[in-house]
């Protein structure tokens, strides 16, 4: 997916002005609220029409005021998952699902109900109205309505932010391995940057109406470890604990994981921030957390007046920090070999 | 003893077919002006809104003069009316379009208020998966109005059985031909033995708005509970 794209549009107080071209099958607009994303959002879809300039989807014009081309949002076959559901209350689930296929010219029908309701779980769903549905089960609704409108591109609004912690991070699979299975390029707008992390590799940072960056998101999220106040974050999917005195282990790289929660969920996501971490440059004889990992360091970024660290385990890594003063007294160099003390307490499930 | 003259029955027929005539004709054009009102900008709303409105605001008798004046004989309408052989001062078309008028804004303020409650997002996801403007408007904001509509329909329906100034002027209150229930009890009344018939027709009338009124409920409980 290319998409090339100079606009400008005034509110009254507010002022969007981009130039930029977006390509890659993933990526994500990230930024505060009102910064512009939504209508970043709305302009591609053709919901929301800019003052002047021109937006090109893979070589197609969808917007040129130069050419007077405004292509209406029934033509650009660009879908969208809203913040809300948006599922339509008079039709059942079923009815919903095929609302966008069943507009969707024949020839581009490239993905089937049946196929889509399996991936998605909604087999004993069909036949039931929208209304009584949980809030995961609508938005999983509302996802297969926008993958069955057979779109080119997929825009995903916040599609999280109306989700408890619990269900964000039960719907982001959903949402990543529908679009990848399908073929479908999605552009995912949040706020969140552990959102965007799962979701995305490749991003562009919107604040104050402007792309200021485009970026990877690691690099997004190694440059805001100084500002965060939870340092980075790093996170690791876990696969299925083992009880051991209280706690709870799981199989990580070449050794083992100890922590105080568990997920019955295989895969489960958990965090743990870079601030939870103690680096020891020898072995320490005898220590209270419970993990403590041999590591190497790969290499060090500069973030204010701390030091970040990517470490390697075996085959993982992680990012641990430490504030300047104490790397350099450390000698934390790239190939040091450190050890990396973890709290069993310290890793935070998600979902 | 309340009983009915065949005069009156006449009237009671009329005056159903006047208020169910008058409701659906009224029904499309309130739709249409409901949905430029809500949704869409352009210039002269305001206009259109005040025009609308103003029939809920003026005197019906202003209403029915106006009509008689543009229907007329020497009226505008009325002369190009002529012309194709229609004539509608004093028949029952008349009341009808005089109870259409009179009731129009109460029937477009339902619509409108049923309209304004559904989410915007609903309209632009339609479109977004497809759905032409006036696909959406029949799949999506038609079915999601309906509750509106309903309570639009009575309400011009109950407001038409009781038109009275307008239709007077424009229909005139010919017995069997222009007499509605209003009409008829408006010449008891004036008639020093009509007394009893004229309480006869006005709780024919009670009851006729009640039916009215308990069908909208049961209508609309019926859509809450598929909801």
């Amino acid at each position: 997916m290319e998409i090339r794209l100079t606009v400008q549009k005034s509110y009254a107080a507010f002022n969007l002005e981009a130039d930029c071209t977006i390509t890659g099958d993933r990526v994500g607009i990230f930024g505060q609220s009102g910064g512009g994303k939504s209508t970043l959002v709305g302009m591609f879809a053709g919901l929301c029409r800019p003052d002047q300039g021109e937006i090109f989807l893979d070589g197609e014009c969808l917007f040129s005021s130069r050419r007077g081309i405004d292509l209406p949002p029934e033509q650009r076959r660009i879908a969208i998952v809203f913040q809300n559901p948006c599922l339509f209350p008079h039709l059942s689930v079923k009815g919903n699902l095929l609302y966008g296929f069943k507009r969707c010219p024949a020839a581009d029908r490239k993905i089937d109900l049946s196929v889509l309701v399996e991936v998605l779980g909604l087999e004993s769903l069909l036949h039931r109205g929208v209304n009584n549905l949980s809030g995961g089960e609508k938005q999983r609704v509302a996802l297969g309505r926008a993958i069955l409108a057979n779109p080119r591109l997929l825009l995903m609004d916040e599609p999280l932010s109306a989700l408890d912690d619990t269900l964000r991070f039960q719907i982001i699979p959903y949402l990543k391995s529908v679009s990848e299975q399908f073929g479908i390029p999605y552009l995912f707008i949040s706020h969140s940057l552990v959102e965007m992390r799962l979701m995305v590799d490749h991003l562009l940072v919107v604040a104050g109406g402007r792309i200021v960056e485009q970026t990877s998101t690691e690099q997004l999220a190694r440059s805001r470890m100084e500002e965060s106040p939870v340092g980075y974050i790093n996170l690791l999917r876990l696969g299925i604990p083992r009880p051991v005195d209280g706690l709870f282990a799981y199989q990580w790289g070449d050794g083992e994981l100890l922590t105080t929660t568990a997920n019955d969920q295989q895969d489960a996501l958990f965090e743990l921030s870079s601030k939870d971490m103690i680096i020891f440059k020898r072995h320490p004889e005898a220590i209270s957390a419970r993990n403590l990992l041999q590591c190497r360091v790969l290499g060090t970024f500069p973030a204010g007046n701390k030091v970040g660290i990517e470490l390697a385990c075996g085959s993982e890594r992680l990012v641990a920090e430490v504030v300047a003063p104490a790397a350099s007294e450390l000698g934390i160099v790239a190939g040091s070999e450190i050890f990396a003390a973890i709290k069993a307490s310290a890793f935070r499930r998600l979902g | 003893m309340l009983s009915l003259t065949p005069a009156d029955i006449d009237a009671i027929r009329l005056s159903a077919k006047v208020a169910l005539a008058a409701t659906a004709l009224s029904l499309p054009f309130g739709f249409v002006a409901a949905y430029c009102i809500t949704f869409l900008r352009f210039r002269g709303k305001v206009l259109l809104e005040l025009f609308v409105n103003l029939p809920l605001t003026l005197p019906p008798v202003v209403i029915g003069y106006f009509l008689l004046l543009l229907l007329g004989r020497k009226g505008w309408l009325g002369q190009l009316l002529e012309l194709a052989g229609i004539r509608l001062i004093f028949t029952w078309k008349a009341a009808v379009i005089a109870s259409a008028v009179v009731g129009f804004p109460l029937l477009v303020r339902s619509i409108r208020i049923g309209m304004e409650s559904i989410d915007q997002q609903l309209i632009q996801a339609s479109r977004t998966l497809g759905a032409h403007w006036y696909d959406s408007l029949l799949t999506v904001i038609l079915p999601l109005s309906i509750r509106g509509i309903i309570a639009g329909s009575s309400l011009m329906f109950a407001r038409s059985l009781g038109e009275f100034g307008a239709t007077i002027i424009v229909a005139g209150n010919i017995p069997g031909v222009t007499q509605t229930i209003p009409l008829a009890i408006y010449d008891y009344a004036s008639s020093p033995t009509g007394e009893t018939l004229a309480l006869t027709l006005c709780i024919v009338s009670v009851v006729m708005s009640l039916v009215v009124l308990l069908l909208h409920e049961v209508v609309g409980t019926r859509i809450a509970r598929r909801d």
